[in-house]
């Protein structure tokens, strides 16, 4: 597939992709919000940027591995796949009633590109680890990305991985944490106090980079650099905002578990489609980049 | 009580009833070791438990397909599934206690639903566990992996057979659970007795009541029909070392043959061996049945074969369930 190299059309993909999510919450009446919404501009940049895939070939065997670990939010991962081909959009609209490939927790066998079955926290990663230590076992190049929750990290089972990943210096594991402070009964640091992520990963012996998680130029960059990741698995945090792209549900801890009514679906797709326009504006139509970057003579 | 004079041996099985004991976790160790040389996609995990587990050969052997995993056995068995995902066929090897007593979720989701090529392998059930006592004597580890769709459930009877069932499990493709136990244990199959997932044996054949056991303790259901023959009542023998999925043609056959059935397993009644053929004859087949198990109570420490007499799992105990058995069947 082709991919999306100008930060601008990597922008209204996640626009676009928020918008679906959006769509498909509001049609099954039930699912995640905020989780997804913060970590559109992550997929957005994975699937259409940083992965060696082929939505048309889901096992094709060079490809990269994606291991969705807090599965919960998955209304991302299939607005994600869709806009990239996987498989016709208007699927989305299936999202968790019967019959459907896109089950409210992902499965593995409902749907090809999917790696693994998730929904109960904590499993992801040493699935990952498993992935990359089988990998690297078999000389193979491609990499394991692993999507983690901050929620999650009060499993064990994540540090029993987080353990072994360094134990094994899994080069080819990178770990992204959804690091939005929030979890279903409030605030992580209330329930129960994660901080310092960085520090507990780098105590733990794996590589770590902190990053903006909507800040569309430095997640690139970021990702891009996973190739060259050398000695230690890498942790990724990225500081996201839960709700992000819809005014009334940012950072409202209140709308982890719960989906917009058709009414809140309205206003939210209205706010999405108002920051579309705005990125359309600032965009030149020739070279695709944002107007003050352009250097095309079409654009002047 | 010569179990070597038990008449209606079935001898198409080439059973032979050798002196030596040997533990059925040795069986496991040995097939490893030979399945490391025939297949390298076979890894081994284990969670510090590399010598009790008999996995040390292989990890000896083949140090770059062992995987050490520390005391986390959550980690075992997820890292298990993520391997299986890559082609390789992982043996997640603890004891039954630990594995799959405490990661029964992370095998429900991501190995048995994912249907990921894992081997779940619980060292040490039973009650036969001895002094570490009854937090070591897993007695409901069949209970809650029978209960998982996917998942194929094994219970070797001897050292042979566990090697034979450990090739098996090895070519089968899908979650496999496999139990043994610590103590060493008489010899009943051969080198020539054959092994097939899913497939009971009769030991021996009789008409008066059935004794389906599973597990070293085959070994006393034999010795009990052993006994009954000299009340001269015929005791057909079992040896159900498949218990999911169940081989309903030979439990149905010997439940129209023998009229009552007596289920012999160091586990819970409920929800093993005996749960199982209860819940399918109730269904096909309404006969009377009793079962030999744990009766909803734990263990204690002490010498196995102390505590196989005090829970009722030696001969003698079956022997006279037996002999109630057949007399209210009258």
């Amino acid at each position: 597939m082709k991919k999306l190299t100008k930060i601008s059309e990597l922008k209204l993909m996640a626009n676009q992709i928020r918008q679906d999510i959006i769509s498909s919450l509001a049609e099954a009446k039930s699912g995640h919000s905020a989780g997804p919404l913060g970590m559109a501009d992550i997929f957005t940049s994975l699937y259409f940027n940083i992965l060696r895939h082929n939505p048309k070939n889901p096992k094709w065997n060079g490809r990269d591995y994606v291991v969705l670990s807090n599965g919960h939010i998955c209304p991302v991962l299939y607005a994600t796949m869709a806009n990239a081909g996987y498989f016709p959009k208007k699927e989305l609209s299936t999202l968790r009633k019967l019959g459907t490939r896109l089950q409210g927790h992902p499965h593995r066998e409902a749907l090809p590109g999917l790696e693994t079955t998730s929904g109960p926290l904590g499993s992801g990663l040493s699935q990952a680890a498993g992935m990359a230590y089988a990998l690297k076992l078999d000389k193979k190049p491609n990499l394991v990305f692993c999507l983690t929750s901050d929620g999650e990290h009060d499993e064990g089972n994540t540090w029993e991985a987080v353990l072994f990943a360094a134990k094994h210096k899994l080069n080819n594991l990178i770990v992204i944490l959804d690091r939005n402070y929030i979890q279903i009964d409030g605030n992580t640091e209330d329930i129960m106090p994660l901080d310092p992520m960085d520090k507990k990963y780098k105590a733990f012996n794996w590589n770590v980079k902190t990053i903006r998680g909507h800040n569309m130029r430095q997640i690139v960059s970021t990702l891009k650099k996973s190739r060259k990741n050398k000695n230690k698995p890498l942790m990724i945090i990225a500081n996201t905002i839960p709700g992000k792209g819809v005014s009334f549900m940012e950072k409202d801890y209140t709308w982890h578990g719960k989906p917009p009514t058709k009414e809140q679906a309205e206003i939210a797709l209205a706010e999405l489609r108002k920051e579309k326009h705005h990125l359309e504006s600032m965009q030149c139509p020739h070279c695709k980049k944002f107007h003050k970057e352009c250097t095309c003579m079409e654009g002047q | 009580m010569d179990i070597l004079k038990l008449k209606n041996i079935n001898k198409k099985l080439h059973l032979n009833f050798a002196e030596e004991k040997i533990p059925t976790r040795n069986g496991y160790g040995d097939a490893l070791v030979e399945l490391g040389r025939t297949n390298k996609n076979v890894m081994v995990l284990c969670a510090d438990l590399t010598d009790s587990t008999r996995v040390k050969k292989f990890q000896e052997k083949f140090p770059k397909r062992f995987v050490e995993i520390g005391v986390a056995e959550q980690n075992l068995v997820t890292v298990a599934s993520g391997l299986a995902h890559i082609g390789k066929i992982p043996f997640a090897s603890s004891y039954a206690m630990f594995c799959p007593g405490r990661c029964w979720e992370q095998i429900r989701t991501t190995i048995c639903y994912n249907n990921q090529n894992v081997k779940i392998i619980g060292a040490h059930a039973g009650i036969s566990v001895g002094p570490d006592g009854a937090t070591h004597q897993a007695l409901e580890d069949i209970a809650i992996m029978r209960a998982l769709p996917n998942m194929v459930v094994i219970v070797p009877a001897d050292y042979q057979q566990t090697k034979k069932a450990t090739k098996a499990i090895a070519k089968y493709k899908g979650p496999t659970y496999m139990r043994f136990a610590r103590e060493k244990t008489p010899q009943m199959t051969t080198k020539k007795t054959s092994f097939k997932i899913g497939k009971a044996q009769i030991l021996k054949e009789g008409k008066d009541l059935c004794i389906i056991g599973a597990g070293p303790v085959v070994h006393e259901c034999l010795q009990a029909a052993a006994m009954l023959q000299e009340k001269k009542i015929n005791a057909q023998v079992i040896n159900c070392h498949t218990i999911k999925p169940l081989d309903q043609k030979t439990i149905l056959q010997a439940a129209k043959k023998c009229k009552c059935i007596l289920t012999v397993e160091e586990h819970q009644i409920t929800g093993g061996l005996g749960g199982a053929i209860s819940e399918f004859l109730s269904e096909h087949y309404p006969t009377k049945i009793k079962r030999i198990g744990m009766k909803d109570r734990y263990g204690e420490s002490g010498p196995p074969e102390k505590l196989l007499k005090r829970f009722g799992f030696s001969a003698k105990h079956i022997y006279l369930k037996a002999l109630q058995l057949c007399k209210s069947k009258k």
